[in-house]
């Protein structure tokens, strides 16, 4: 028996395009999401993935003598004249030293001494003759010392260089990786957890190996001190002028058009104003926290106005007017009673606003940030003032390693780039707790 | 013992010390004109302490500022025109003034409280105008260096020639117009990925999802608004830029540069997607219930639903995210210095490098700069034009999502 042609029962060619056209957008708007979550999931992938080797460093254990003939011919231990022996002095002791081990374990090789040499990095010299300098009574002895590898063999063991790619390499050979991977397997070289990276200086172009994150971590510091200090009291004040004592008249709505306009001004342009205004106007000391946390704290001012606002808004007026009623004064309901009331929520703003100034980097660009710096610069000098002495931060510091050659570099700036989302992270998570501890619902 | 004196004769110690003076004796000429009774007062002595400390700090912090800037100026003019001592002793003239008539002020029927109360709103409007200020700082800091430009290069050879070709021993092409195209083009390409993924993102959030599903996905979206442009940057230039150039450009014959419209305009249309979404999603969220249940009425199914009664309700605050959108893709930095490359090119190829404005304003202004070439000096027009660029798209966005919410409110 056929089901007659209008039964309610089967459903007519219009009713099935109609339902196959409302699946076909269901599944858009669910593919949207699911792209964007996708998105987001290989972005943090990737540069997890290539950022992790940063925290892990290869060291190759030495037993390195210290001749007194070479180190300290007048054999006063006098740390002056021991000074006199350049880094160029103390190059040949770990050279020889690795050569020893690698007799030691009994590995024939090919590879010329200044190969060999080679595996150890160029920063490792540096390191002995400070640790020598720190210590004059090792002089005549010998010391037990880890020094960093070569960024190429530090690349093979984290699995960045392989055989095939040092075969390419003029740096590197597949006979050194061999030798390297012999010292491994008898203990000589190591890789294990790089805490430096965090604390070190930045390092010159030939050395991915020695560069870490400590005088950038620093700046940022620096920064975000002159920016919590600048731009949360005159953001809460500017707050508190506009919502509970500005006339409702032209000016105020232009300062408001006008906040609102700021938050959206490329940031670049932040940027320029800093250059134009505190560097060359102000004299203020380029690449100077000062000045970088100058300029982040007008970025950061419209977020912190915004959401100041919210929070002071979301105080019932009931408070007010009790306040009022008792015989406060305007000014003592806002500081006595609606301010503290609203701390949670302006807090939470200033913390949202702090890491957006934090992972900011173009502005930092052009008041001259990118600047090599190797010192860790200090809070206060006479020279340079209060925040004067030449900085860089977080995001910027990732910005000058991907314009650096060596390969090594692009595993250290995906470090720092974990760092830095390690750092927004605990903020904005800081942020979310607060929130759901301290909101009240009125 | 010269370190003592110097620190005893520092402004700041001796500006404190005025103020606690002046607190000191306002309070003390308060208590002596109540006569051991309060209620005689109209303010009670904190307040006349308070007042006095105000009427010696506020006076000379306005004083330093503005001395400061006139110093400033002077300096910029060449001429030395105010030592240090002559702003030490005018700040100190300021605080002592200040102190002196605060403790004069005191008396019984002195109404302490309103006037520190006037001082402390002097001191909000003085916070509340740093918007404007910034605002005019802006737009002088790229007005002067801007107009220095064009007196030595020619406005119509900006906006007009398709020649980009700095030189910094002169002689420079500086047209903007391959700068631009770059800029439109890379926005374009980021706006087409971002906004249907956004928008359709948003219909699905806002008119589909249960909470449960809603508590997920709009935080996780949001996330993505939260990440630094330095991140997307890497992102571009170590995984999005290799991988088109490897698996798209390279076998198609396109070109073989991993730096590309293409790598830019993807990534950032990834960031962009919270934008467009969350904004349509407010916008979505805010027309009536009503019209929803009008339309089910009717017989129409939810996508019909959404297409022909939510979406056009819902489309001025659409087209306003969509313009925040395009002017934060005009104005990105960081994706296109590290995405799009360098070489200014006018050319359809997504696959070839190109450069945007922004990026030319970070590579005139880094390094070693000369505050007198016309190279330099670009980068300020270059940063004007986008300004205003950006602006007009803000002013316009803000106006349509403004009005737009008056309708349901």
């Amino acid at each position: 028996m056929s089901e007659p042609a209008n039964s309610l029962l089967a459903q007519g060619a219009r009713t099935r395009r109609r339902r196959a056209s409302e699946a076909r957008f269901r599944a858009c708007g669910l593919a949207a999401i699911g792209i964007a979550a996708l998105a987001l999931i290989v972005l943090l992938t990737s540069v997890i993935s290539s950022g992790v080797g940063a925290f892990k460093q290869t060291y190759i254990t030495l037993e390195i003598a210290l001749p007194e003939a070479k180190l300290d011919k007048t054999g006063q231990r006098d740390p002056a004249q021991m000074a006199k022996v350049t880094t160029f002095g103390y190059a040949p002791l770990l050279g020889d030293a690795l050569l020893a081990q690698v007799d030691a374990v009994g590995i024939t090789t090919p590879l010329p001494t200044k190969e060999i040499a080679g595996m150890i990095s160029k920063e490792a010299v540096a390191t002995l003759r400070d640790h020598v300098l720190a210590n004059p009574g090792l002089v005549g002895g010998t010391v037990t010392l880890d020094v960093l590898a070569d960024g190429r063999i530090d690349g093979y063991f984290k699995g960045r260089v392989t055989m095939q790619s040092a075969a390419l390499d003029g740096n590197t050979s597949p006979e050194a990786l061999r030798v390297a991977q012999a010292l491994a397997d008898a203990g000589v070289i190591e890789t294990r957890l790089n805490w430096r990276f965090l604390t070190a200086p930045d390092a010159s172009d030939q050395r991915p190996e020695a560069a870490g994150l400590g005088v950038a971590i620093l700046g940022s510091l620096y920064m975000m001190a002159v920016v919590l200090v600048l731009a949360l009291p005159i953001g809460v004040a500017a707050s508190i002028y506009l919502e509970e004592f500005a006339p409702r008249n032209r000016i105020s709505d232009l300062i408001e058009v006008n906040i609102s306009n700021l938050a959206a001004v490329p940031s670049i342009v932040y940027g320029i104003l800093g250059l134009a205004i505190f560097i060359n106007f102000a004299g203020l000391r380029q690449s100077s926290p000062l000045v970088g946390g100058l300029v982040l704290t007008l970025m950061t001012l419209p977020t912190i106005i915004i959401s100041t606002r919210a929070a002071l808004k979301s105080v019932p007026p009931s408070i007010r007017d009790a306040a009022l009623g008792v015989g406060a004064s305007k000014m003592q309901s806002v500081f006595h009673h609606i301010l503290p009331l609203a701390a949670p929520g302006i807090l939470t703003g200033t913390i949202i606003g702090l890491a957006q100034a934090l992972g900011e980097t173009a502005p930092l660009l052009l008041i001259g940030m990118v600047a090599f710096v190797r010192e860790y610069p200090a809070a206060y000098s006479d020279a340079a003032d209060l925040f004067g002495e030449a900085a860089t931060a977080l995001p910027v510091q990732v910005f000058n390693w991907t314009q650096r050659a060596d390969p090594g570099f692009a595993e250290r700036a995906s470090g720092a780039i974990i760092t830095l989302l390690i750092f927004l992270a605990v903020m904005n998570i800081a942020a979310v707790l607060l929130r759901r501890r301290f909101e009240r619902r009125w | 013992m010269m370190w003592v004196f110097d620190t005893i004769l520092s402004l700041p110690v001796l500006v404190i010390g005025l103020a606690v003076l002046a607190m000191i004796g306002a309070q003390v000429r308060a208590r002596l004109a109540a006569g051991g009774d309060l209620r005689r007062l109209a303010a009670l002595p904190r307040a006349h302490a308070v007042n006095a400390a105000l009427s010696v700090l506020i006076p000379v912090l306005a004083c330093y500022a503005a001395l400061s800037v006139a110093r400033m100026i002077g300096r910029q003019q060449g001429a030395q025109i105010l030592p240090d001592r002559t702003l030490f002793w005018a700040v100190l003239a300021v605080a002592l003034i200040g102190c002196i008539d605060a403790i004069l002020r005191a008396s019984a029927r002195f109404r302490a409280r309103a006037a520190s109360e006037a001082w402390i709103k002097a001191l909000l409007i003085a916070a509340s105008t740093t918007a404007i200020l910034t605002t005019v700082g802006i737009v002088f800091s790229m007005v002067f260096e801007a107009a220095n430009f064009f007196g030595q290069y020619g406005w119509r050879d900006f906006f007009l020639s398709t020649e980009w070709a700095p030189n910094f021993r002169g002689n420079s092409a500086l047209g903007i117009l391959p700068l631009l195209w770059g800029t439109l083009y890379v926005s374009f390409i980021a706006l087409a990925f971002a906004v249907p993924v956004g928008l359709f993102a948003a219909i699905y959030l806002s008119e589909y999802a249960g909470p449960r599903l809603r508590g997920i996905a709009k935080p996780l979206i949001e996330i993505l608004a939260g990440i630094p442009t330095i991140v997307y940057g890497l992102f571009a230039l170590i995984t999005i830029g290799p991988m088109l150039r490897d698996y798209f450009a390279q076998p198609l014959g396109l070109g073989d540069s991993a730096s590309s419209v293409m790598t830019a305009g993807l990534v950032m249309g990834i960031m962009l997607i919270p934008f467009v979404s969350s904004l349509s999603d407010d916008a979505m969220g805010a027309v009536p219930q009503a019209m929803r249940d009008g339309s089910s009425a009717l017989g129409a199914t939810r996508s019909e639903t959404i297409r022909q009664v939510v979406l056009p309700a819902a489309l001025p605050g659409i087209m306003g995210a969509v313009l925040l959108a395009a002017s934060r893709a005009i104005g990105e930095t960081m994706i296109v210095v590290l995405g799009a490359g360098a070489a200014a090119r006018l050319s359809l190829n997504p696959f070839e490098a190109m450069t945007t404005i922004t990026v030319k304003i970070v590579s005139q202004l880094t390094g070693d700069t000369d505050f007198a070439s016309p190279e330099t000096l670009v980068a300020f027009a270059l940063g004007l034009t986008l300004f205003t660029l950006t602006l007009c798209l803000n002013v316009v966005a803000l106006m349509i999502v403004r009005k737009y919410r008056e309708q349901y409110e």
